[in-house]
């Protein structure tokens, strides 16, 4: 299974849905897709992980660049995950308390703290 | 070396050579995810219950990502080799590199908020992290001619055929 990508602009919020795997092999693409939106002025992303299947440290670790990029834009990076197998990942590299992780897209993109 | 292949058989490897199955491919990203699908289906076939299956996919290619990561910043021509022991009372996996001094362990390596990411980024560590945190049977050993990650897992009935 690829990693398919899919984003919108709600307000100055904008979704990223991914799908798919993210590994080795497909989280460049990810990466990508993060540094493009950010470079394009977009520093408040929402990563919809709903439809992913797998994740990886490699694609943690784009995750992590990508909070670190909008950040120092004073940007956000929320993710949007209820599959507790994606979730385990995040606890165990401590990671839920670095990204906010939200039950919904909605509840995401109307986030504010 | 560009593709997968089953390893040749070696004597001196003894009994999971003969009997288990090897796979050895070049360090390219794309290769992990079949090694992946090579452990989940052999995971299943020895008898791991579905509820590990996940952790198996996720820890056999967490140490390959890894392997491959070493062998593209050091011995780019070099595959790395995944070893699936063969049946038994658990379901057994190496996987090699060939990078002197490889997965060698830090020990600031744990949990925390933003310790493992702050200082320089993201790098192969993560993935150590992750297989810490992940598997209960986990060795990780250097050797002269680079590194081993072993894991296991319990199998339900250890008797496949």
């Amino acid at each position: 299974m690829d990693l398919y990508l899919s984003t919108r602009h709600e307000g100055d919020r904008t979704i990223i849905e991914v799908g798919g795997e993210i590994d080795v092999y497909t989280a460049p693409k990810l990466r990508e897709q993060l540094v493009d939106l950010v470079n394009q002025g977009r520093y408040h992303l929402v990563v919809d992980m709903e439809a992913v299947d797998f994740l990886d440290s490699t694609g943690l670790g784009v995750l992590v660049g990508g909070l670190k990029r909008v950040r120092a834009h004073d940007g956000s990076l929320r993710l949007v995950c209820t599959q507790e197998r994606i979730l385990k990942i995040f606890r165990i590299t401590g990671l839920t308390k670095v990204f906010p992780i939200h039950q919904s897209v909605e509840e995401a993109v109307s986030a504010t703290d | 070396m560009t593709g997968v292949q089953a390893a040749e058989p070696d004597a001196a490897e003894g009994r999971d050579e003969q009997e288990g199955v090897s796979l050895r491919f070049a360090p390219l990203p794309e290769h992990v995810r079949t090694a992946r699908l090579v452990a989940v289906a052999l995971a299943r076939r020895a008898g791991v219950e579905d509820g590990l299956l996940d952790e198996v996919r996720l820890a056999v290619g967490e140490a390959c990502s890894r392997a491959v990561g070493l062998h593209r910043s050091a011995a780019r021509g070099e595959p790395v080799l995944v070893r699936f022991a063969p049946p038994g009372d658990r379901f057994r996996v190496e996987v090699a590199d060939l990078v002197t001094g490889g997965p060698v362990p830090k020990p600031d390596d744990g949990e925390g908020e933003g310790g493992l990411f702050e200082a320089s980024g993201v790098d192969a560590d993560m993935g150590l992290a992750v297989l810490r945190g992940l598997v209960d049977d986990l060795e990780v050993e250097t050797v002269p001619a680079g590194g081993v990650i072993r894991m296991g897992w319990p199998v339900q009935h250890p008797d496949y055929s």
